[in-house]
C-alpha cells in the first residue's frame, strides 16, 4: 500500500514542487487548510481573458497534500477557466495517480483542488454569480 | 515471549479483547495512541453492559430500587475516585464530560467571580489548548492578561520566568500541566505549587497525562483543582473530573445549572444543592461513571507504582531504538525519570501525517499532527510530529514493530 503512495513522481513533486511561490500580480489569491492534519495551501491565479495564465501555490504538509497540489498547478497553467472549474475528485486522483486512499488521506489529496475552485469562486463572484455558486457547492464536497 | 517486568503483561493483554483485532489486511494491531485514549478491559465494559441490563435508572432522586442501586453505584465511583487521587473527601470530586469541561468549569466558575482586569494567569508553552483557549477567553474578556513560562530545548521549564512572573505580583492563578502530551516531560509541580502558595494564589494542574500514569496525591502535592479523564485511564469516554479543594469549592457560583444541582426552586430564586452537586447540572452520564469505577478498580490491582515502572522501561527502550534510526529528531527530556510514557518525534523530511500512514499499513496506530499543542509546535519550530504513547498492555515486540515500520520509512522516502 505505501508503496504505491509513495512512488517516485510523488516523493519528486513533494521535494521538487512545481509552480511554488507566490505570484505579486495575482487577480485571485486564496488560503485553506485542513484542521484534521494542519496541511496549508495557498493559490495565486493571474487570469487573462479566460485563460490561465499564471498559477503559483505555497503550502506546508504532507507529501500527498503537496504533491497534489504542484501536480495540479502543471495540469491547469494556460487551460481556459471553463475546462478548469468543472475538475473532479476523480480527476485529481487519477492525475496523481492515487485511486484508493483512504477517508483520511484522500482530503490531504483533494486540498488544493478545493482551494482552487474557492480562487474561482472569488474569481467569478461579481462576474457570473451562478458559476460561483456552483464552485461553492463544489468545493463543499471536496 | 513477554519481558520479564514490572507488569504481567501477558496476563494483562488477555483483559483486553481489543488487541486481538487484525487490521491493515491481517496484521495484528499495535496500539501506540495512549496519550489520545486508552483501550478499555473486559472489566469496565462489563460494568457498562450490567447497568443497561440490569438496573438503568436516573440518579439520585427516584425511591425505586432501580434508582437506589444506579445511585449507589455512581456514588461508589465517587469515592474510588477520591481515593484513588487522595483526595480528603468526597464532596471535592465533581463528574463532568471530560478534562476539557473540568477546567472550563474553573474558568467560568471561579474565573469569572476572581479574575479581573490587568490581574494575569500564568501557563506554560506545553499546554494542550484545553488549558490554554479557556485562559484566553477569560482574559480577554476580563481585560486580564495571560503569561507563558517558556520551554527550553531539552523540554524542560524555565522555572527563572515562571519566577519573574510570580515576583509580578498581578498573578491570579497559575495553570499548568503535570505531564506534556507532546514532549513527556513530567513538570515539577511541587515546585510549582509551593512557589505559588508562597504568594497566595491557587494553581490548576492538568493531570490528564498524569494520573493515568503514575501515582497522584492531591494532598501531597497541595493543588487547588486538578483536572484528568476517564478514557485515558482505561475508562469510559464522556467523563471527566475536577478536584478542587473544598474551601474555594464552597466559594464558587455555579457553572451548569438547573436540575439536581439544586435544593429548592422558587419562581425567582434558588437555593443550590450541597457539594459537589451543585457542580453537576442535569442528568450526567451515569453508565460510564459506573464504568469507570471497574477501571480504577483495574489499576489498583496493579498498582500505580509498577505502571509507572512499565512505563520507563518502554519508554526507555524506545528511545534507545528511535535513536539507532537515521535521520530521527528526538523531542522532550532525555532522562526517562523526567519523562512520561510519550515518544515524539521526526524523521528526515517525512511528514507526520505520510509516516502515520505507513505506520498503519503495518499494523501500527500512531498519532500525527500537532498533538492540540500548536503553542509548543510554534515553539519546537514544526508543524507536526509523530507520537508513540504507551500503556500497561505494550510490549517490547510492539516496539520492535513500529521501529520496523519506521525503517520502512526511510526506506521509502530514501533517507
Amino acid at each position: 500500500m505505501s508503496d504505491d503512495i509513495y512512488r517516485e513522481i510523488i516523493l519528486d513533486h513533494y521535494r521538487n514542487p512545481r509552480n511554488k511561490g507566490k505570484l505579486p500580480d495575482a487577480d485571485v489569491s486564496i488560503h485553506d487548510s485542513n484542521p484534521l492534519c494542519g496541511d496549508e495551501i495557498d493559490i495565486h491565479l493571474k487570469v487573462d481573458g479566460d485563460k490561465i495564465k499564471d498559477i503559483k501555490f505555497e503550502g506546508r504538509g504532507c507529501a500527498i497534500s503537496q504533491a497534489s497540489a504542484s501536480m495540479l498547478t502543471e495540469m491547469v497553467a494556460g487551460k481556459p477557466l471553463t475546462s478548469v472549474k468543472d475538475l473532479t475528485k476523480n480527476d485529481i486522483l487519477e492525475n496523481i495517480g492515487l485511486m484508493n486512499l483512504g477517508p483520511a488521506r484522500i482530503k490531504c489529496a483533494l486540498l488544493s483542488l478545493k482551494v482552487l475552485k474557492l480562487g474561482m469562486v472569488k474569481y467569478y463572484a461579481d462576474r457570473d454569480p451562478a458559476t460561483a455558486k456552483k464552485l461553492q457547492d463544489d468545493s463543499k464536497g471536496l | 515471549m513477554m519481558q520479564k517486568g514490572a507488569l504481567n503483561v501477558e496476563k494483562i493483554r488477555i483483559d483486553f479483547p481489543i488487541l486481538n483485532r487484525k487490521v491493515s489486511g491481517g496484521r495484528p494491531l499495535v496500539y501506540l495512541d495512549n496519550a489520545a485514549t486508552t483501550q478499555k478491559p473486559l472489566a469496565v465494559i462489563d460494568a457498562i453492559h450490567d447497568y443497561y441490563m440490569n438496573y438503568n435508572s436516573n440518579i439520585h432522586r427516584a425511591v425505586h430500587q432501580l434508582a437506589e442501586e444506579a445511585t449507589i453505584a455512581f456514588e461508589k465511583t465517587r469515592e474510588k475516585v477520591a481515593k484513588f487521587i487522595n483526595a480528603k473527601s468526597t464532596d471535592e470530586i465533581i463528574f463532568t464530560r471530560n478534562a476539557t469541561e473540568a477546567i472550563n468549569l474553573v474558568a467560568y466558575s471561579w474565573g469569572r467571580a476572581n479574575v479581573k482586569k490587568d490581574d494575569k494567569i500564568v501557563i506554560t508553552e506545553v499546554e494542550h489548548h484545553s488549558n490554554i483557549v479557556p485562559w484566553q477567553i477569560l482574559t480577554s474578556e476580563k481585560g486580564a492578561k495571560l503569561e507563558y513560562i517558556g520551554v527550553d530545548d531539552n523540554g524542560y521549564l524555565k522555572m527563572q520566568e515562571y519566577k519573574s512572573h510570580l515576583d509580578s505580583n498581578r498573578v491570579k492563578l497559575v495553570s499548568v500541566t503535570h505531564m506534556s502530551n507532546v514532549l513527556g516531560t513530567i513538570v515539577p509541580v511541587s515546585d510549582i505549587i509551593k512557589m505559588s502558595h508562597e504568594k497566595g494564589i491557587p494553581v490548576l494542574i492538568d493531570g490528564a497525562q498524569s494520573v493515568p500514569h503514575m501515582a497522584v496525591d492531591v494532598q501531597k502535592m497541595d493543588c487547588d483543582f486538578m483536572a484528568f479523564s476517564a478514557h485515558k485511564m482505561l475508562g469510559p469516554t464522556g467523563v471527566g473530573i475536577l478536584y478542587v479543594k473544598r474551601d474555594i469549592l464552597e466559594k464558587m457560583p455555579p457553572f451548569i445549572s438547573g436540575g439536581d444541582m439544586i435544593k429548592e426552586v422558587h419562581k425567582y430564586e434558588t437555593r443550590y444543592n450541597e457539594l459537589p452537586y451543585k457542580f453537576e447540572g442535569g442528568t450526567p452520564n451515569i453508565a460510564d461513571v459506573i464504568g469507570f469505577a471497574a477501571a480504577i478498580d483495574y489499576l489498583n490491582n496493579l498498582g500505580m507504582d509498577k505502571v509507572r515502572e512499565h512505563e520507563i522501561e518502554l519508554t526507555k527502550y524506545a528511545i534507545d531504538r528511535i535513536s539507532g534510526v537515521k535521520g530521527v529528531t528526538l523531542y522532550g527530556p532525555r532522562n526517562t525519570n523526567d519523562r512520561g510514557g510519550v515518544v515524539s518525534f521526526n524523521i528526515g523530511d517525512v511528514h507526520p501525517h505520510d509516516l502515520a500512514t505507513i505506520m498503519n499499513d503495518h499494523g501500527v496506530a500512531i498519532r500525527s499532527g500537532h498533538h492540540c499543542a500548536q503553542v509548543l509546535m510554534e515553539r519546537l519550530d514544526v508543524a507536526a510530529t509523530s507520537r508513540a504513547s504507551f500503556y500497561i498492555y505494550n510490549t517490547k515486540e510492539e516496539i520492535d514493530t513500529f521501529i520496523g515500520a519506521l525503517e520502512e520509512a526511510r526506506r521509502l522516502f530514501k533517507i
